[in-house]
């Protein structure tokens, strides 16, 4: 393992626990960032289609979650924050202390896994190319999700907005 | 060319976008009108080899995608279905939306969906019909919460988890039949599973995306999302998404997979009827049950589809032609009686058929297009439904089974008593007190109804025509 790539998992599981937040945007950038860094390390690992494929996924997976979970749920105030904050740190804190250890085990080892790729995805293509050629399409395709995820954030939040101020002039 | 399918619904949406365009509100609906009528024009008169044909490259949009989309027999069929559904959809958001603002987003967020539709309907590879699945999933899911609301939200969040997990189940076999063959094209992951004919990692793979896909169509067993969706969708989401989003989500995509990856081994085909003879009878005894105008036509769907499968477990050809026509025809009679749903729903204030009642003298042209769907649902001659189950239930009997032929017969049977209890609790009988002020739709509504009636008729006077020009051709290439 090269020290790049001893870096990105170290990133990756710091931006793991961040996803953790109480915050629904915090978790959301959090869960862009990770993902983003999974394709990192899946395009190391020599398979730059399922790199793309992570990229590609993530983005519309998590404009869906984004939009979703504004749509469905409610704000919580500062009490409800503080309350959540230290009930998800107490339970999901050892989880980064059990996948270091998992990972420093595995490094200490000389555990590699050797899975054979696929013929394609094994290929030489850079990411360059199958972005812009091979999967123009679908990358044009994520850009109209996140257009579709932003307008229904927009539109939801501007509804909620409107409700607060008849709330407000009650 | 086929390109523009994409380009336009998403440049109309940065058109009405555009900073200080006041007049977009006011044009929005309009505009979605404009584009869902130039589609359905270009997928009834533009030919195949006109399709692809190459446009002057300054024009030419494949090449901003690099890549060209061939437009078949069947792409044409389900594009004219999606202009045709979206179209009623837009008249029914002018005919219930007083509010310039809500009718804006309700435009842009049809648009986006269409293109999402537009992608399915086109793309010939495993990964981009992923992608374009999510763009309609999101679209419709927002457009299900856009006047929010503790049914919508409800409705909204089983269609978002029954989403998920179809997406993941669909990701999940996408995979695994990269391994098998490599590629996501279509031809390629054909070939792999040919090659691999037998192996178990094949099986789970076709197993998990025909899963994923089924619930995207909402048959039975895993229709639990569909009718709180569509009964809790505002009015011109409930037409959009009964007539065509799971359409063509769920059903086209079966469609299209099965034939152009899958194929139709016969454990595929045992599944496929099996399925579909369960969703027409759980469907349909759902559907009897049923109290809400809504509810009874969302279980109504889950019947119908039954009837799609039917003809695609029959196998290539005849089976999958009557399997694409009853797709159209149940767009289009679903919509139908979806409009009309609407309709009394607006006029009179009620959903609940027991406090319906004697509409027809009130409502004359609702009433009498309800009648049309309803005898088109049932597939009476000589209506579009009679034509479209007749040719799935042929091409079982040709296929040998002979048992599900006489079964989807008899259970046409089934069809016709929940939609003639509609149609008895609604527009039948005395008039119910609390509806004497009642009084027909305006134009808005009877419009999309009037087109969709003339629709349902004139696919059953024309039959023969239809079928050497558009069904005969889908048979060839399927």
């Amino acid at each position: 393992m090269s020290h790049v790539t001893g870096a990105v998992l170290a990133l990756l599981a710091l931006t793991a626990l961040w996803t953790i937040q109480t915050s629904i945007l915090r978790a959301a950038i959090g869960l862009a960032i990770t993902s983003a860094l999974v394709s990192v390390v899946v395009f190391q690992m020599g398979a730059p289609l399922a790199a793309v494929f992570e990229l590609s996924v993530c983005a519309g997976l998590i404009t869906v979650v984004f939009a979703a979970t504004i749509s469905l749920t409610r704000p919580l105030d500062e009490a409800g924050k503080a309350r959540c904050s230290v009930r998800r740190k107490r339970r999901f804190s050892p989880l980064f202390f059990v996948a270091a250890a998992i990972g420093a085990l595995l490094w200490a080892s000389g555990y590699a896994l050797e899975v054979a790729a696929p013929a394609a995805a094994a290929g030489t293509a850079t990411s360059r190319d199958l972005l812009w050629s091979a999967r123009r399409l679908d990358l044009v395709g994520q850009l109209v999700i996140l257009f579709v995820g932003v307008f229904g954030v927009v539109v939801l939040f501007k509804e909620r907005d409107e409700e607060k101020a008849e709330e407000v002039a009650r | 060319m086929s390109a523009y399918l994409l380009l336009v619904p998403v440049a109309a949406v940065l058109f009405l976008n555009l900073p200080h365009f006041r007049l977009a509100t006011r044009i929005a609906l309009a505009v979605a009108g404009v584009v869902c009528v130039a589609q359905g024009l270009a997928a009834l008169l533009v030919s195949e080899a006109r399709w692809a044909s190459a446009v002057p490259p300054a024009l030419d949009p494949s090449r901003l995608l690099a890549v060209s989309f061939p437009v078949d027999a069947l792409a044409r069929v389900m594009l004219l279905a999606i202009a045709l559904v979206g179209l009623c959809a837009v008249l029914m958001a002018r005919y219930v939306r007083e509010d310039r603002e809500c009718a804006f987003r309700f435009a842009n967020l049809l648009l986006l969906a269409v293109a999402g539709m537009n992608g399915i309907v086109l793309a010939r590879d495993l990964f981009t019909l992923y992608v374009f699945l999510e763009i309609t999933a999101v679209a419709s899911l927002v457009l299900i919460v856009i006047e929010r609301g503790r049914p919508a939200f409800e409705g909204a969040f089983k269609y978002l988890v029954l989403s998920a997990v179809a997406t993941s189940l669909l990701l999940a076999g996408l995979a695994l039949l990269l391994i098998v063959s490599g590629s996501t094209s279509f031809e390629a992951a054909a070939a792999g599973l040919r090659a691999a004919q037998g192996s178990k990692l094949g099986l789970v793979a076709v197993a998990l995306v025909l899963t994923g896909l089924a619930i995207k169509a909402g048959v039975v067993p895993f229709h639990g999302w569909l009718p709180d969706a569509y009964a809790s969708a505002p009015a011109p989401t409930s037409v959009l998404l009964a007539g065509v989003v799971t359409k063509t989500t769920g059903v086209y995509t079966l469609v299209r997979v099965v034939d152009s990856v899958i194929g139709y081994p016969a454990h595929v085909r045992h599944v496929l009827l099996a399925i579909g003879l369960l969703s027409i009878v759980g469907g349909g005894l759902a559907a009897l049950g049923q109290r809400d105008l809504k509810r009874l036509l969302a279980y109504s769907s889950v019947s119908q589809v039954g009837y799609i499968l039917l003809g695609l477990g029959a196998g290539p050809g005849l089976g999958v032609a009557g399997a694409v026509l009853h797709l159209f025809n149940h767009a289009v009679f679903k919509s139908l009686l979806f409009v009309n749903a609407t309709a009394v729903e607006r006029e009179t204030g009620e959903r609940d058929l027991q406090r319906l009642g004697g509409l027809q003298a009130r409502m004359p042209v609702t009433g009498a297009t309800s009648i049309l769907a309803t005898l088109s649902t049932a597939g009476l001659p000589p209506f579009a439904g009679f034509w479209s189950k007749l040719l799935i239930v042929v091409a079982l009997w040709r296929g040998g089974h002979a048992a599900t032929a006489a079964a989807a017969v008899v259970l046409s049977v089934l069809t016709l008593a929940y939609l003639l209890r509609l149609q008895r609790r609604v527009f039948f009988g005395p008039l119910a007190a609390p509806l004497a002020k009642a009084s027909e739709a305006d134009r808005w509504a009877l419009a999309p109804a009037l087109l969709l009636a003339a629709i349902t008729v004139g696919i059953g006077l024309a039959a023969p025509w239809l079928f050497h020009t558009f069904l005969l051709p889908v048979e060839s290439i399927l």
